[in-house]
């Protein structure tokens, strides 16, 4: 039924701009500011999750997006659901997460009156938003909720928030009808977003390109964004370029693939860091010179040139002054370098590149990723959960995780192979985002196998959310890394506080994780021998109808390796105790 | 703060242009305050057209590099065109109000001294002269400097606007697809 030209109020109106926008599925909470827009989702198509904290809406929504590339929606009220929203947001924004949240707000009148369940919706998010806006009549939303998303889904893709009082949605308020209109198009001045870079830009990085011998394409989350995996796959293959995938970027390219060498960065593999400080060309695609890939920055790459292809002119020297400059859609830059690179003579074009591969299949060979078994006795060792995991599920599993030490080990352990298989909080390094961002996968992707890699200090921060997930039969299973620590932190107490443990030990056995997550509607198994993790992994990937808990109680004290300490040069990275030799030390 | 000082090598005039939107100037001053710049002065009204503002914003381009500032600025949805204004390449007027203490025995050196920047007295009382002076920034930091020899009881400055000169190519970003 067609209700264009129909008169409507505005909530009736802010559900069918989100149906005109090919919403299929809201995130929510329901509260006393959003109450009227609540009332039309009954009569609507679109599937409604409701959370049990919003800050799950918020995750679930950039779960969706990152495994479905369409627009993450969740709805909450006013007050202190907008501010439970604004960690997602943020976590959102520094991912270039596409993502519209929808806030009830107070009525007109009583804001700025301190009335109840009123904040500053928008003053307190603008810092954590691509955009946001107040709107204050029923007839702006259909304009409003249509430039939210070409505001999010286009250019640098990020949230946007808009904040609906009351007043303007209420069926009982005559003011709040008007006859909808869906706009045909959005009018932003300000808001032109450079899609196609500059002929010359291009012609200059292939320039570089081809003249290079030890280059190494440094792949960041853009090229996902851009849905650029296959031009991507052309240009490497071309070029004989190794590839680096920032944490950002896992799955962007095949880890199997023989250029690929794995994620740089603090946590990086040894070949990956070391390709990118010996390299004479970096060609930077959709990253972004984050910190925690560049080390100390001085000291970063000393003797490579710098290609930047990114949409944001502003990421363009930022860190790091490039030698050329690519404003513009990853995927559209990577198929003009094909093409030019094919208009000179494709592969034939480039330098030499086998000594540099010889060096780095040397480096790959002499510090590879490893760990030691446990003993007899011991808990398990988590990468060996990972490894289990891994060889467990099919190639297109999609992996979500939290943030420390399991989130390091499932990106260095897991081989993606497929794009947007792994979905995790890369810049805010948002803790307990691993179960609400697997549920909005799943929702997305229902018939693939969706699996959480949690910790046990993020597993207590959002667990609640499985009781959505056995409400709703959203059938996520959770491999719940339980080494009784906050993991990482723990590793920064070992190694650069002396050892001295100060507000990190959780324990294993409290609170009980198997009785929790039965109490939560989910199957849950608890692991401690290492002979029965494959055996477990296999029950828990045959059940669909409910969700699954798998608890591997893991060993404390094992840490991630290699590690670049904070601040240090990449050139300063400790390998695994057992790599090093005679001098180093831990 | 005024702009005083060695302005060539410390600070630079932008001017943006900004769809007339609400909280569209807490945006800015937000944008300036999250990542650290620092703005010298400021000055916002809408221009011909109510549908837009614009903003003569003097930035300290030692807090940041200009190139950031300006594109960062240029994220915001509703900045549809940012000039960056070299010196000699605009127009540049600010306007000065103090008021000042004026016993008989220093009155007429201040008048004197309001006449020779050709400023104006405002108002009179038998102890007080509040004068007004308009102009180029550098002659309100000269008017300034020397109207420091008497006792200052208030003073403000607008913060400075600025237009390009007439018939002279100024580095101007637009939001163009």
């Amino acid at each position: 039924m067609s209700l264009e030209g129909t008169e409507l109020n505005g909530g009736q109106a802010l559900i069918k701009s989100l149906e005109m926008e090919g919403v299929e599925v809201i995130f929510g909470y329901p509260g006393g500011a959003i109450l009227p827009v609540y009332d039309p989702i009954i009569d609507s198509k679109i599937r409604h999750v409701l959370v049990r904290h919003e800050q799950g809406a918020g995750h679930m929504a950039e779960g969706y997006a990152h495994a479905t590339g369409r627009p993450g929606v969740c709805m909450v009220t006013s007050g202190p659901a907008a501010t439970n929203v604004v960690t997602p947001l943020a976590d959102a924004h520094l991912d270039s997460v596409p993502m519209v949240c929808i806030t009830g707000q107070v009525a007109m009148p009583a804001i700025g009156t301190d009335a109840f369940q009123e904040c500053d919706t928008t003053g307190i998010t603008r810092s954590v938003t691509k955009h946001n806006m107040l709107v204050t009549a029923a007839a702006d939303i259909p304009d409003a909720i249509a430039e939210a998303f070409h505001i999010a889904t286009t250019g640098r893709p990020g949230p946007v928030l808009v904040d609906i009082p009351k007043n303007i949605v209420d069926a009982n308020n005559p003011d709040a009808y008007f006859t909808y209109h869906h706009p045909r198009s959005v009018d932003l001045p300000g808001y032109k977003p450079d899609q196609t870079p500059p002929a010359e830009s291009i012609e200059a990085a292939v320039d570089l390109l081809l003249t290079a011998k030890r280059p190494v394409l440094y792949v960041g989350g853009g090229v996902l964004k851009a849905r650029g995996a296959e031009a991507l796959l052309q240009l490497a293959e071309v070029g004989n370029l190794p590839v680096v995938t920032t944490l950002m970027a896992r799955g962007a390219f095949p880890d199997s693939h023989e250029l690929c060498l794995g994620m740089p960065g603090m946590h990086g593999n040894y070949a990956a860091v070391t390709a990118m400080q010996r390299s004479d060309l970096l060609l930077a695609m959709g990253s972004r010179f984050d910190d925690r890939v560049t080390g100390k920055v001085g000291a970063f790459a000393p003797d490579a040139k710098v290609i930047h292809v990114d949409i944001d002119p502003a990421e363009h020297g930022k860190v790091r002054i490039p030698d050329v400059s690519v404003v513009g859609d990853c995927r559209i830059a990577m198929e003009l370098m094909n093409t030019e690179i094919d208009q000179r003579g494709g592969a034939r074009a480039f330098a030499d590149h086998t000594p540099w591969r010889q060096q780095l299949s040397g480096w790959q060979e002499k510090y590879p990723l490893t760990y030691e078994q446990s003993g007899p006795g011991d808990y398990l060792k988590p990468q060996y959960v990972i490894e289990r995991l891994r060889d467990g599920c099919p190639d297109d599993t999609i992996v979500a995780s939290g943030v420390g030490q399991h989130q390091m080990w499932a990106s260095q352990y897991w081989n993606f192979n497929y794009p947007y298989t792994w979905i995790n909080s890369g810049g805010l390094g948002t803790m307990g985002f691993s179960i609400p961002a697997a549920i909005g996968a799943k929702v997305g992707m229902p018939d693939r196998l969706v699996w959480a890699v949690d910790g046990d200090g993020c597993f207590q921060m959002t667990a609640q959310e499985l009781v959505t997930a056995s409400v709703e039969r959203i059938p996520i299973k959770v491999a719940l890394i339980n080494n009784a620590y906050l993991g990482m932190v723990r590793q920064w107490q070992e190694l650069f506080y002396e050892e001295r443990y100060s507000e990190v030990h959780l324990t294993h056995d409290m609170p009980d994780y198997v009785k929790w997550a039965e109490a939560m509607g989910c199957v849950a198994f608890r692991v401690e021998d290492p002979d029965e993790v494959e055996l477990t992994i296999a029950k828990a990937n045959q059940i669909n109808d409910q969700p699954v808990v798998v608890e591997f109680r893991c060993i404390s004290s094992e840490k991630v390796y290699p590690m670049v300490p904070a601040g240090g040069s990449n050139d300063e990275i400790l390998v695994d105790p057992s790599q090093r030799t005679e001098g180093e030390q831990s | 703060m005024t702009a005083n000082g060695t302005e060539a090598e410390t600070e630079q005039t932008i001017v943006v242009l900004v769809e007339n939107k609400a909280g569209l100037l807490a945006r800015v001053a937000d944008l300036f305050a999250r990542r650290g710049y620092n703005i010298v002065s400021l000055a916002v009204a809408p221009t011909h057209d109510p549908a837009f503002s614009r903003i003569t914003i003097v930035v300290d381009v030692e807090s940041a590099p200009l190139e950031q500032i300006v594109k960062q600025l240029f994220k915001l949805i509703h900045v549809v065109e940012i000039a960056v204004l070299e010196s000699g390449y605009a127009v540049e007027r600010e306007l000065l109000l103090a008021t000042v203490e004026a016993p008989t025995a220093t009155r007429g050196q201040i008048v004197e001294l309001v006449d020779i920047f050709e400023g104006k007295i405002l108002a009179v009382s038998s102890g007080r002269l509040t004068v007004s002076l308009d102009g180029r920034p550098d002659k309100l930091d000269d008017f300034e400097a020397l109207l420091h020899d008497y006792d200052i009881v208030e003073l403000q400055r607008s913060g400075r606007i600025a237009l390009p000169k007439i018939g002279r190519q100024v580095p101007r970003l637009r939001a163009v697809g």
